[in-house]
Formats: structure tokens, C-alpha cells, sequence
């Protein structure tokens, strides 16, 4: 802060008012791992690798989640999604998406663990096709055994508060309830129960699926949850690009909306001028600032 | 010797090792974990691990996911 104008001083083009310590932020810690960004982005659903390559970089992220899928053996041998993810630059997150019970959520989670040597584990056991919302118990269940398995469980869960409880006990590291069901781009339908999970448990929260757009990623910020993952609001724009970057810029939006802390919402009007001191009114005492 | 890979069969001559059959079928070993009768058979095995007739194996990798 050295060369700022102090009280009564005027600005002069040669100080320098630097005013990043005003924007300061703790990083997102989940168990041992530090993320610079807030935002989490999946690597799904892209017109092509190059795509989903640019769209991370525009998103800001340092953390990306991936699925875990037999190699198709008839397939052209060629590119692999390896090839398009920097590992110096980003952690990957490795999902167990599209499992429907605890044991092929663990099967997956061993898998990933040995292709990348990572213990993160976005832990997802789901409960039908069709909400692809999570099974409670089973996500329970398998939570409790990957935690003692020594793995880093980002667990996706419903915005089930006592749920969330449960899974920071059964050992979750990151605890994840989806803002509506997963691509459907409804944004968070239930904001105070997203709340009150924040307020029931020490581990971060970050809201997992339904995102449709920037706005929706704002709000869920607003409410002071630790971070948001998204993946359809971006590969699935008209531009995803430009979408990752607003992504992005809404991060860090409703990020510094919470810390700022908002006005109150009022019925009434409040002015921002002063009401005294109105040319052609009656006199009155200066007005104050 | 016949083996399930990937949900289909397979005939691979005796004495494949896992590291063989991933060559034999063109894949990347580095981007590739094994799965051997529902148990992962990790990679540093991968050279010495012979399979047996009626294993069924699992080659996983990345995709993309959200």
C-alpha cells in the first residue's frame, strides 16, 4: 500500500493506489488440495478436445472433472482426452458418474485412483436414469468406505441438509448438492436449503449440476457456498467459449458480492442524494455527506 | 485361450501377459488401468501378470465427463 494518497492528500497520476488487498480471498481447500479458482468445470458433451481445451482455459479453472469408461476397443486408435488436459495446470477430478449402486461407485473409484494416481474422487451413485438425482443410502455408504479408503470423496448429493451432515461425518472431504437435476440448467431451486447445508457443515460446499447460465453461478456464490462445478452451461452453449468466460467472470462476481456482504432488501425507497440542499427548496442545513 | 475383454470375447494365445494384450490390441498402457475378474490388477504387474483362460478383463481410460 506504499505511495497511496493518505487523508487530505490529493491523487497524483505518479502514486500508486494499489487495491488488490481489498479483493483478497482464501483459496478453495478440499482435504490437502488448494484450487486458485472457484469454479470446477467437467470435460463432457464439447464439439472436440481443442474445444473443451480452450473453454477450460477461458473458465479459469485449475480443477476438471472426467468420467471413467471401458477403452473402445473398435474405435480408430488416436487422440485421448490426456493429450488435450495440461496436469501441471490442472487437478483432474475423476467422476464415478453413471453408477446406480455403491459398488460399482467403488469399482470406478480404484480404477481412477490407479489411471491417475490421484485419491479425488467426485462420488456419484445416482438413483434412476431419468432425474439422475443420487441414491441417499448408497451414496452414504460408499462416502463412509472411499473415506476410509483413504480417498479425497467430493461427494454429489441432493440439498438434503441432514444428508449433508451425514456424509461430513461419514468422512466426505467436499460436500456437493446439485442445484437442480444434473443438465437440466434450472439454476438452484432451493437456495435456503443450499444455506443451511453451508451452515451445518466445516467442509466446503459446492454446488454440483443444473446450471444454466453466469447468473445462476452468481447466485449460488451469493449464498457463500465454496465454489460451484458445472459442465452442460458450457459445452452445451450456443458459444461456449464465451460462455466458459462468463462462467468465469460470475465466479468472481458472486464471490465478491458475498464477502462484500449485500444491502438489505427493503420495501421502500431509500435515496442515494442528498434530499437537502435541493436547488428552489427551502433552506435548510447543509446537507451532510 | 479364450478370455472376455471388454464384455466380448476374446482369443489370445497362451502366456499373454496383461502389458501384451495391450499391445497385441493397440492401446496406450500408459492411459489405460486393468481390471482382472472384478479385482484391479495394477500397473507395475502389468509385465509379468499372464492371464488365464476365462479371465474377464476391463481396460478402462478418460473420457470426457462432467
Amino acid at each position: 500500500m506504499t505511495g497511496m494518497p493518505g487523508c487530505g492528500q490529493l491523487w497524483t497520476a505518479n502514486m500508486k493506489n494499489d487495491l488488490s488487498a481489498h479483493l483478497s480471498d482464501s483459496k478453495l481447500r478440499v482435504g490437502s488440495y488448494d484450487f486458485d479458482s472457484r469454479l470446477l468445470v467437467g470435460t463432457g458433451k464439447y464439439k472436440d478436445f481443442a474445444e473443451m481445451r480452450d473453454a477450460l482455459e477461458l473458465s479459469g479453472t485449475d480443477c476438471v472433472t472426467v468420467a471413467i469408461r471401458r477403452v473402445d476397443l473398435k474405435a480408430a486408435k488416436g487422440e485421448s482426452i490426456f493429450d488435450y488436459i495440461d496436469r501441471d495446470k490442472y487437478t483432474i477430478l475423476p467422476n464415478t458418474a453413471f453408477c446406480f449402486d455403491a459398488e460399482s461407485a467403488l469399482r470406478t473409484a480404484r480404477l481412477a485412483r490407479e489411471l491417475l494416481g490421484t485419491d479425488l474422487c467426485k462420488l456419484e451413485v445416482l438413483g434412476d436414469t431419468q432425474t439422475l438425482l443420487p441414491d441417499p443410502v448408497a451414496t452414504l455408504e460408499a462416502t463412509r468406505i472411499l473415506a476410509d479408503e483413504g480417498f479425497t470423496v467430493m461427494v454429489y448429493t441432493s440439498d438434503d441438509p441432514r444428508l449433508a451432515v451425514h456424509l461430513a461425518e461419514a468422512g466426505a472431504a467436499a460436500i456437493m448438492p446439485a442445484g437442480s437435476p444434473i443438465g437440466s440448467g434450472q439454476g438452484v431451486l432451493n437456495p435456503n436449503a443450499v444455506r443451511i447445508i453451508q451452515e451445518l457443515v466445516d467442509v466446503p460446499v459446492i454446488v454440483d449440476a443444473g446450471v444454466g447460465t453466469a447468473s445462476d453461478v452468481s447466485l449460488a456464490m451469493e449464498l457463500g457456498v465454496d465454489g460451484v462445478l458445472l459442465n452442460s452451461a458450457i459445452a452445451l452453449a450456443q458459444e461456449p467459449l464465451r460462455m466458459a468466460a462468463a462462467m468465469r467472470d460470475a465466479t468472481s462476481a458472486g464471490r465478491n458480492a458475498f464477502l462484500a456482504g449485500r444491502i438489505p432488501r427493503k420495501l421502500y425507497a431509500n435515496a442515494s442524494s442528498p434530499a437537502e440542499g435541493v436547488i428552489g427548496g427551502q433552506p435548510s442545513a447543509a446537507p451532510t455527506v | 485361450m479364450k478370455l472376455t475383454v471388454n464384455g466380448e470375447g476374446r482369443e489370445v494365445a497362451e502366456g499373454t501377459t496383461v502389458l501384451g494384450l495391450l499391445e497385441e490390441l493397440g492401446l496406450r498402457p500408459e492411459i489405460v488401468a486393468v481390471e482382472i475378474n472384478g479385482e484391479l490388477a495394477p500397473r507395475a504387474g502389468h509385465g509379468t501378470r499372464k492371464l488365464c483362460a476365462a479371465d474377464v478383463v476391463e481396460f478402462v481410460t478418460l473420457v470426457g465427463g462432467g
